[in-house]
């Protein structure tokens, strides 16, 4: 994919999903833009998570299914009023089903500016080996 | 729109009701207009990228945009008087070839924008700061604008 042509960005309304569970915080609930790919060996998942920081983002493996959860806290003090509100300040929540086996020993998880990067690496099939029978 | 209640008529032993669709399509309006008056305190529901939400409390303005993957040298930001001015250019690492895409929800590209501030500010004391994708945007306001309070003589 050639990224070089520098288009505008458009801008877009977060999508807003029915949460799984009920939310123990109120406030809407939104769905992270992400990117996934695939090569031989890993699965990588890009995902925007803006205003999430470490400690509130929650990376979920169990019986194949990835679970992303991010809180956010409104940024806005409590003095604050609104004059122009364009975007609404809400958690992120997405959940995927994986059909590869996925070494859970060697995920690596590192958010950074907002974007939560997951390298799932998968198992390494086992390599055929041959037996020699050893004839007595 | 005004639509009148149909719906009592009868139906003939769960035979075609003729103005089934007339009530489906009136409670898709009226679920649409819902859906554009609830919560709004000046929402928009397209804008110019990036998406803002500006406060103000009685010393400055806030400005905060959500920036996501965007890192501080990218970004261009300047302000005049009453007006603060947002570009720069988001980019994506370009991922080797036999990748395969399963979902690409993410742009990349140029924007941007033109805030008119309320009020004046005084621009020399403007912060910026970007953290976890978020810019937020401290603007503080010119002290000939900040509410004064007057004290009243008697006599």
């Amino acid at each position: 994919m050639v990224e070089s042509e520098s288009k505008s960005l458009q801008a877009r309304e977060k999508a807003e999903v029915a949460s799984p569970a009920e939310q123990l915080k109120a406030g809407p609930v939104f769905s992270p833009s992400i990117d996934i790919f695939e090569t031989d060996k890993e699965i990588t998942l890009l995902a925007d998570m803006p205003g999430v920081k470490a400690n509130n983002l929650s990376i979920d493996l169990r019986e194949n299914v990835l679970t992303l959860s991010g809180e956010v806290e409104a940024p806005e003090g409590p003095d604050e009023v609104d004059i122009l509100r364009e975007y609404r300040t809400g958690s992120y929540f997405r959940e995927f089903s994986l059909s590869q086996l996925i070494d859970q020993t060697k995920i690596d998880a590192e958010l950074k500016d907002g974007v939560l990067h997951l390298k799932l690496p998968k198992v390494e099939k086992a390599t055929p080996r041959k037996i020699t029978v050893k004839s007595p | 729109m005004i639509f009148r209640r149909v719906t009592g008529w009868p139906s003939w032993g769960g035979g075609w009701n003729p103005f089934g669709e007339i009530e489906r399509i009136r409670q898709e309006m009226n679920r649409l207009q819902d859906a554009f008056t609830r919560g709004l305190v000046g929402e928009r529901l397209a804008g110019v990228f990036p998406l803002m939400n500006v406060t103000e409390d009685k010393d400055s303005y806030y400005v905060r945009a959500e920036l996501p993957g965007i890192k501080a040298e990218d970004l261009n930001i300047s302000v005049t008087e009453d007006s603060l001015s947002v570009s720069g250019e988001r980019k994506l690492a370009t991922e080797e070839e036999k990748a395969t895409y399963h979902r690409k929800e993410r742009e990349a590209g140029s924007f941007s924008r033109l805030v008119t501030l309320p009020g004046p500010i005084d621009s020399a004391k403007v912060e910026a700061r970007c953290a976890d994708g978020i810019l937020s945007i401290v603007l503080p306001k010119a002290e000939a604008a900040k509410p004064k309070q007057i004290a009243v003589k008697t006599s």
